[in-house]
């Protein structure tokens, strides 16, 4: 047995941390929140030329090959530096294609999103905001060979920005919710898709409404065939997500338990005082269960091991309280600068939030949990 | 990373196994309760079942050779606990000299300590405590009073300790006095091997919340030891204190997690079996978050036990991540046993003695004796202080 990272994988790390702390600093953050794209063509090339926007292709398809444990290192650094930007999202299309695309499909796209030349997303809930299969009520319909889609899909993260988007619609009425819903790839500019960017908490997450009237689509994988691999690429965005909010959440931590050393009140350090110094101590043990609970998610996706969806909901459940608790407490510690626009910790205290509620919250995973274990 | 065991860790599981499904004594639960702190009727039993582990090889897994020992690695530690607790094994009597004194001896002891002690650790031949605690220092154990004074190639000991677990059945102690009173507080300990039949030791039990005298005063009249009974340095005690603390830490934190969701088990089936307001337990949606929740507090144990012995095993000091641990399980022993009382509703009032309770009453008993989970072994406050100050690098 053996739960560490591997030499290659710390360095992976180091570097990651590196190139964010020099590329992705608090002004550069905050001038994407302001602005709709959300990232800048150049970042975007950079990322790409670290083959990070292919890491867990295979090399086959333009990727860089690597595993899924790598690419929860990577996360983490991009969670500790809020990194905005459409990479999550891309991530999704990525694996959706990986997972249910013909050979041709992901030759065509995954060797585009490695190298930066295209930008993808998820289309999959509506404005029921469910995660479960009769949430899907876009329909699609057969028409010259292919398929049109219509239906309105919300909380869709950088569609606006999407050179092709993954969407998940409703081919036929099967016994089960489950058996009639299908994949889609629908390219930028088709016809009748339109997008609409969304005010949100979290600005360095986009989040957009996406409408479809008839928008011609290429099924994406088998018909009515697509929400077992939809479940999995899920499941693995959820673990990558999880990773990303351990990286904010250790980094909140870092900035508190730095704070507690040098505020003085009452002529001492804050953090000598032990409802300080124990809410840290509440905040670490928070940290490390959800970086314990998260890398063996990560694992387990990786290996494809028969735990891996109880092991990601359990790493969802955890990360989704942890982050919140973290977040709010390093904000709470800070006191008054910590309720200011131009401290840094607003930005994880969103990120936290924006987190929590994709792919599900603690309460939902805990849900599927008890079922996992046959409760 | 990677979660899978090499073929002689695989060949070592199966061996174990099929020794404990040969070995365990059948109906033993049922003679002297299941619990995972022994309880008095179980004492003499116990130390049988020890012997009996012995003789197979399977104590002391981490020590060296020399010392009676297997010579081997915290995975094979972690391999036999884990089978302990699926197996439902007896638990070890010895367990603080096991834990604590023979890794203790074995790093501070003379040759002649290191001859005399360990084995008969391990055979269970001689049952060990730890008398740290005084009735004025607890958490602040640098301040202990008990004194020792030079006479001879003696030391003359007078004073008390207090919550002293075992001391009515042991025959040594692991004792902490001060020998320089003039001394920083910290730099005035010497650490005493004491035989409890020295003339002038008095053991007292005291009753606990469950009912049980599972721990003891223990009284210093003009007890005589031999120099030769110091470990390590005179005055040099508290380092050495130390080391066993880190010692407890380990050793105990290895069954802790499996016997967990081994509870977590007997949770769960309590919970098919109970109803509220007409639904089966585990249909109610409030407890399934509860449950679910203990599931994944102790799987989280569980990967951060983990990663604590990757580190090990690589020859590095577990991280943050270790010292996390025992609070964890704490909190998440105390709520599951809470979630029993919940469960049982207006039957979690019966103790033992009536066909009304429920599993026997055990989950009375054990739901008691958790909240000294908190206290024993270092509160969880002053864990918190260790946290904040020596992980964290917060100021005292
Ligand atoms: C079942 C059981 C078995 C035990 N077995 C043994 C044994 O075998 N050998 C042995 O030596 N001891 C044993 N102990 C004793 C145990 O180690 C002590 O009870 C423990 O260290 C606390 O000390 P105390 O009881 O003096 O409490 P105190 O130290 O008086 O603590 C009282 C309260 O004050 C808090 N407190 C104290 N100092 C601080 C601080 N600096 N910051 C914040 N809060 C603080 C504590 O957390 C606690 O809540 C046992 C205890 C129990 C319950």
């Amino acid at each position: 047995m053996d739960f560490g990272f591997s030499p290659e994988q710390e360095m992976l790390r180091a570097t990651a941390r590196k190139f964010l702390e020099n590329e992705c600093k608090s002004e550069f953050v905050r001038a994407r929140m302001a602005e709709p794209a959300g990232v800048t063509d150049e970042f975007w090339k950079k990322l790409g030329e670290q083959g990070w926007l292919g890491l867990v292709y295979p090399e086959e398809f333009g990727g860089t090959g690597l595993g899924f444990v790598d690419l929860t290192v990577l996360m983490e650094e991009m969670g500790r530096a809020v990194m905005p930007g459409p990479f999550l999202s891309t991530l999704l299309g990525g694996l959706a294609i990986l997972e249910a695309g013909s050979s041709d499909q992901k030759k065509e796209w995954l060797g585009k999103i490695s190298d930066g030349t295209a930008k993808a997303t998820l289309a999959w809930t509506e404005p029921s905001a469910r995660w479960d299969a009769p949430g899907v009520t876009t329909t699609a319909r057969a028409a010259g060979g292919g398929f049109t889609l219509t239906g309105t899909k919300l909380f869709v993260p950088d569609a606006h920005v999407a050179d092709v988007l993954v969407v998940v619609a409703r081919t036929s009425e099967g016994k089960r919710a489950e058996d009639g819903v299908s994949l889609f790839l629908v390219p930028r500019g088709a016809k009748g898709l339109t997008t609409k960017l969304l005010p949100t908490m979290d600005q360095t997450r986009k989040l957009c409404e996406v409408k479809l009237e008839d928008t011609p689509a290429t099924l994406l994988g088998a018909k009515d065939g697509g929400w077992a691999p939809l479940e999995r690429v899920v499941q693995r965005a959820t673990v990558a997500l999880c990773a990303e909010m351990c990286g904010g959440a250790q980094k909140v931590l870092d900035m508190t338990t730095e704070y507690a050393k040098i505020r003085i009140a009452f002529g001492k350090p804050i953090g000598s005082y032990q409802g300080v110094k124990h809410r840290a101590a509440d905040m670490l043990v928070d940290v490390e269960n959800a970086k314990s609970l998260t890398y063996y998610a990560a694992w387990a996706v990786d290996e494809n091991v028969p735990e891996a969806a109880l092991a990601s909901s359990m790493a969802k459940a955890y990360t989704s309280d942890a982050y919140r608790k973290v977040a709010g407490a390093g904000i709470q510690l800070h006191g008054g600068i910590g309720f200011t626009w131009e401290h840094d910790l607003h930005l994880y205290f969103k990120r936290a939030k924006s987190s929590e509620f994709t792919f599900g919250d603690a309460t939902y995973h805990r849900e599927k949990v008890a079922q996992l274990i046959n409760l | 990373m990677d979660f899978t065991l090499t073929p002689d860790q695989e060949a070592f599981r199966e061996r174990v196994r099929s020794w404990l499904k040969a070995n365990i004594p059948a109906d033993w639960q049922r003679k002297i309760g299941s619990s995972d702190v022994p309880r008095p009727e179980a004492y003499e039993f116990l130390r049988r079942w020890q012997h009996t582990l012995h003789d197979a090889g399977f104590i002391g897994l981490t020590w060296p050779k020399e010392a009676g020992g297997q010579g081997l690695t915290f995975m094979e530690e972690l391999i036999l606990h884990e089978e302990m607790a699926v197996a439902k094994a007896p638990p070890m009597l010895n367990i603080l000299g096991v834990g604590m004194a023979g890794p203790t001896i074995i790093a501070y002891g003379t040759e002649a300590q290191k001859k005399r002690y360990p084995a008969k650790i391990l055979s269970c031949e001689e049952i060990w405590c730890q008398g740290y605690s005084e009735p004025n220092s607890g958490s602040d154990l640098a301040g202990l009073q008990t004194r020792a004074v030079k006479d001879g190639d003696h030391y003359v000991i007078n004073g008390q300790k207090v919550w002293t677990s075992l001391a009515h059945i042991a025959d040594w102690m692991m004792l902490l006095a001060r020998t320089d009173p003039d001394a920083p507080k910290h730099k005035g300990i010497t650490y005493f091997l004491l035989d409890m039949k020295t003339p002038g030791v008095t053991v007292k039990p005291l009753k606990q919340i469950t009912g049980d005298p599972e721990f003891n005063e223990v009284f210093f009249d003009n007890v005589r030891v031999h120099e030769s009974q110091v470990l390590g340095e005179v005055n040099g005690g508290w380092q050495v204190g130390l080391t066993t603390l880190m010692y407890e830490r380990l050793a105990l934190g290895f069954g802790l997690q499996v016997r967990l969701r081994i509870t977590l088990e007997s949770l769960i089936e309590l919970a098919r079996k109970m109803e509220k307001s007409g639904r089966t337990v585990t249909k109610d949606p409030v407890m399934r978050q509860k449950i679910a929740q203990l599931w994944i507090d102790t799987e989280s144990l569980k990967y951060t036990g983990a990663r604590a012995i990757t580190k090990l095993l690589k020859g590095e000091m577990p991280g943050p991540e270790a010292s996390a641990g025992k609070m964890v399980w704490v909190e998440t022993h105390q709520r599951l046993q809470e979630l029993a009382m919940e469960i049982e509703g207006p039957y979690s009032q019966l103790m033992q003695g009536t066909d009304w309770a429920l599993d026997g009453g055990t989950w009375q008993y054990t739901f008691l004796r958790s909240r000294a989970n908190s206290i024993e072994g270092g509160t969880t406050e002053i864990q918190k202080n260790i946290i904040g100050e020596r992980v964290l690098g917060l100021p005292k």
